[in-house]
Parts: structure tokens; sequence; C-alpha cells
């Protein structure tokens, strides 16, 4: 399957593919993380641990 | 549900018994009877226990049934072999300072020691540390029951016969050789079959949660048990050379088997010594400093950037190999990128005490946390500047690695277990308070003065090694030879030996105080001041 790779080939799918790949990724964690919506939620989560040992 | 425990117990001496008899080298034999042993034991300490899986140390009414009794059990393991991991690691730093304590065995040689030292640091202490608090933050932070009766008890019991046959196995020479992944392939599948039951058993009480939201912490406990999975069982494929041996090849070879290990290395530092810890770092410093995480959402970022990140770093243990240049760089610039998550997550778990920050004189389990955290931090902006390659030339196979690995296992991994386990201690045994919290602080100290000993000595040692390897005099030849560089580094091993006995005493007045709070006893000392500031942004109840 990859006996026909060359080198460059390789680099040129990790050089492109792979930064949108983490990028896409660090982006849709932002949204999530960051979005307004969720803010009562995590703070809320913040709290699980001080409820009831 | 007995018949639950005895079964497996059965098969399990049954397998012992046959592999014993069968056994092709003496290691296996003894090994065989090992197995076969536990699981003796095993069925009379289930028979002796009458039922009885665990209950929680302060019954409430209409309170959940949580398993406390696993969590003393882990207490009790962390404590034992932290004392033991930290102690052959005393012996080895003093057979370099002094070669005669080699004693010319083999049992007692260095190189079948450091294993014995770094697994019972890693796997023992910090295997044991992080089993026995993912089983307390995960039922406390579900409000649920440790799932699965028996399970955890089995993986608990597993682990320490997992330890027990690396630790024999090393000293008698039974090794595959690759760092921190010495068990043989027998002993490799045992520890798989444990950690796929400690695997299940947490998902299977995530799945019972009460609570909607999974906590953070647990993300990263999770992240730390799959990944270690996956690492491990990889790493470890081998053929043995026969099923009743003790020897195996590994299926790897040349530089595919180089990559391969240091996947596996650096992500078991990634994973097993940062994930998992980060799980600690997010239960108990809140929990200590009585107020939540400084950003909930910043710890959600630091979680997923630090998972997406850590994986491709394993390649800047072999710049300048036989590995092509590009994986070498990949492996770098990932290193790099690693400073933003591993920052992220220090600012966040040192904030958390913003506003308390008059606690760090007052709690001194709290002061051991946070000096965790600056560790941490300290440690993870080391390892990227050492992963860059020019910086790596300088420093790779010298003492300046000794001192990096150090700063984050003595510093980040030591100290927010020993938070963890003074936490844990009196409230497991329902105690009012732990014995001493005075001793607390001595230990605080004799630890905090064995690191700056250790790293201090190991920073100047390796960096001089390193410019003595490459100097040149005017002729073009290098200016000193080895044994001229290992002479120059006496002085320097004297001073790490010296730290570490602090770092032993240390964990030496921990055993003192986790034994006599579990006993019940108070020491009779001046209380410290109990902070004047007023609990501002009070937790909700």
């Amino acid at each position: 399957m990859f006996d026909n790779v060359t080198f460059e080939e390789a680099a040129m799918f990790a050089e492109t593919w792979g930064l949108v790949y983490l990028a896409v990724m660090f982006a849709a964690v932002l949204i999530y993380a960051l979005r307004p919506s969720a803010k009562k939620k995590f703070q809320d989560a913040a709290q699980i641990p001080f409820k009831e040992d | 549900m007995n018949f639950l425990a005895y079964l497996p117990l059965g098969l399990a001496g049954l397998l012992g018994l046959s592999l014993a008899a069968g056994a092709a080298d003496t290691p296996m034999y003894a090994h065989g009877l090992l197995l076969f042993g536990f699981a003796v034991a095993g069925v009379f300490w289930v028979i002796s226990r009458d039922g009885d899986m665990g209950g929680p140390a302060v019954v409430r009414e209409g309170g959940i049934n949580y398993n406390d009794a696993i969590i003393r059990a882990g207490v009790v393991a962390s404590t034992f072999w932290g004392v033991v991991g930290f102690t052959v690691g005393l012996v080895i730093a003093l057979q370099l300072a002094f070669p005669v304590l080699n004693f010319d065995l083999p049992w007692t040689n260095f190189g079948r020691l450091r294993p014995l030292h770094t697994s019972a640091v890693i796997f023992a202490f910090g295997g044991n540390v992080l089993m026995m608090t993912s089983f307390h933050v995960v039922q406390r932070t579900c409000q649920a029951r440790l799932a699965g009766g028996w399970a955890p008890w089995f993986v608990f019991w597993g682990h320490q016969l997992f330890l027990l046959m690396a630790a024999t196995g090393y000293v008698t020479g039974v090794t595959q050789s690759k760092e921190y992944a010495e068990p043989e392939w027998y002993v490799d599948l045992w520890l798989t079959v444990v950690w796929v039951v400690y695997l299940l058993v947490f998902l299977g009480t995530l799945w019972r949660r009460k609570e909607p939201h999974i906590y953070v912490a647990n993300w990263f406990y999770l992240a730390f048990i799959v990944t270690i999975a996956m690492l491990h069982i990889v790493n470890n494929l081998a053929v043995p050379v026969d099923l009743t041996s003790s020897k195996s090849y590994s299926l790897f070879s040349g530089v595919q088997d180089a990559l391969t290990q240091w996947w596996y290395g650096h992500n078991a530092v990634g994973f097993f010594l940062t994930a998992g810890f980060l799980g600690i770092m997010y239960y108990y410093v809140p929990k200590q400093a009585e107020r939540p995480v400084y950003s909930y959402r910043l710890s959600i970022v630091h979680f997923w950037s630090l998972i997406f990140l850590y994986i491709w770093a394993g390649p800047h243990h072999l710049h300048y190999t036989a590995l092509p240049d590009w994986a070498q760089t990949l492996g770098m610039t990932f290193s790099i990128m690693l400073w933003m998550p591993s920052w992220g997550g220090m600012i966040n778990g040192l904030m958390t005490l913003s506003g308390a920050w008059d606690k760090l004189r007052t709690d001194p389990i709290l002061r051991l946390l946070a000096i965790s955290v600056a560790f941490y931090g300290m440690s993870t902006f080391e390892g990227p500047l050492m992963s860059i390659k020019a910086v790596n030339g300088l420093s790779h196979y010298t003492d300046w690695t000794i001192g990096h690995v150090h700063s984050g296992a003595l510093g980040w991994v030591g100290m927010v277990s020993f938070g963890a386990i003074y936490f844990l201690a009196p409230r497991m045994w329902a105690r009012e308070r732990l014995y001493s919290l005075r001793l607390v602080s001595v230990h605080f100290w004799l630890a905090t003065v064995g690191i700056v000993l250790y790293a201090a000595a190991m920073w100047v040692s390796g960096i001089m090694q390193g410019l003595m390897w490459r100097a040149y005099d005017a002729l073009g030849f290098l200016e000193y030879s080895f044994a001229e560089t290992v002479e120059a580094m006496h002085p320097f091993y004297v001073i790490r030996a010296l730290g570490g006995v602090l770092y032993v005493l240390g964990g030496l007045v921990m055993a003192w105080n986790v034994y006599k709070t579990a006993r019940g006893d108070l020491r009779d000392e001046r209380p410290y001041e109990t902070s004047s500031a007023a609990p501002a942004a009070a937790p909700a109840e």
C-alpha cells in the first residue's frame, strides 16, 4: 500500500492534511470549551468535587 | 457472587502450577509457583472477608456505599512501594559514586538494580497512587460505588503480583531490555489482563454515575488508562522462545524497534506520569484549597491539547540517530508545542489558589500540592527545551537528562502523590485529622531540599559532561578521555546521593505519619493557626 509513496509525498501529506487535522481539532475544542451557552454548565461542573463526600 | 472470585482464582492457580511443572527455566518455575501461591492466598483471603467487598469509611444514613477499603489498601501499598523505590534509587546513586557497592554479585549489580528502581517508583509507587486516587476520585465525582464487586480487588492484588514478578525477574536477570518495559512476555500478558479489568471497573463506575457531567479529573484518568493499554500492548509484541520459557524476542528490530520503544517510553511519561497525575491535581488541589479549579474551560483545552500533542513527541529521544531526519524534527516540533498545554495546566493548578495564597503558610498539605504543580511547570519547560536538536546535542546521554527526569519525578509526581496520600489517610480511616501536620512540614522540607540538591548536582554534572565530551584541543584531538569525565563527576554523584538520603528520609517520615494516623493516634503538637481570610466565594453545596 505504501510501496510507492516517496518521502516528498509523505512529507507533503503530513504538512498539509496533518496541519488541517490538528487545527480543526483545536478549533473544535476551543469552540466547545468557550461557547457562551456552556458557561453555566462548566461553572456547575467545577463544583462537582465539593458535593458530599 | 463469590464463585465469580473463586473461578478465576482457581484457573490462575492451575495455570501457575502447570507453568511451574513444565517450566523451561528456573525463573519461570519460580514465577509459576508465585502465581499459584497468590491464587491460593487469594482464595483464603476471599473466604476470610466473608463477602465483605469494602464499605465507606464513614457510614451515613442514606449515603452512598463507597468502597473505601480499597483506597486504604492503596494508601498502604503506595507508601510501602514509595519507600522501597526511593531506597533502591539511593542505593544505585551510591553505587555510581562508590562502585564497590556493586559487591561484584550479579543480583546487586547496577544494571539489574536500576530497572528495579525505575519500575518500583513508576509502576509500583506511581501505579498504586494512580489506582488509589482514580478509584477515590471516580467514586466521589460520580457519586457512585466502584463497579464490579471483587474486580477492583483483582486489579489491586493483580497489580501487586505483576510488580513482584517484575521485581524478582529483574534481580535474577529476566528482562527484555526495553527501558521502562523490562518485564518479559508472560509478565506483560498478566499486566494486560489486570489493566483491561481496571479499564472496565473505571468505565463501569462512570456508567453508574449520578452526576450528568463527567468531572475533568476522570477524563485524565481515562486517557491514562486507555493510552497505557495501547502503548503496553504494541511495544511488548514479542515471540516467546517457548510457552514455558521466560525468554522472548521482540517483534521489532533496528530503528523501528527504537521508534516503537520511544513512542512507548515518552508516552509512558506523557500519559502515566503526566495525564494520570493531572487527574490528581484537578481533584485534590481544589479539595485541599477548598475552592473550585481556576478555569474549568481551560482544563478542557488543557486536556485535549495535551492528549493530541503528546503522542507525537517520542522521536525526540532519537535525535542524531538512524531515525529519518523529518521524524526527529516532527518529534521536536510537537515537544515544543507541548509548552502550551503544560503551562496552561500549571497556571490552572496554581491559580486555583488565587485569593487563598495565605493557606500555603498554614497548610503543609496544600504546600506539597502547590510545589508539585510548580515542579510540573519547571520540568515541562525544561523538557521541550531539551528536545531542541541543538540543545539535545549537548544534553543527550548526559546526567542533565537524569536531573530533568528527577525534577519531574521527585518534584511533580512525588509531591502531588504525597499530597494525595496525606489527604486520603485521615479521611479513609475516618480520623479527626492526620497524626501530625508538623511532620508533613518536615517531610515537605526534606523532600524539597533533597530535590534541589539532586537537580542542581545533575545540571552541573550533566552540562560539564556534555562540554567535556565535545572539547577538542588545538590539533583537533578530543581533549578528555571518557574516564576523565567520570572522575570529574564524582563530587556531583556524592551530592546527588545526599539529596537522595533526604528524599528517602522524607518518605520514612510519611510512612510513620500514615501508620500512626491509621492507628488513630493524634500527636500532641502546636496546631497551625487557621487561615484568617474569610473563605471568599465558598463552594456551593
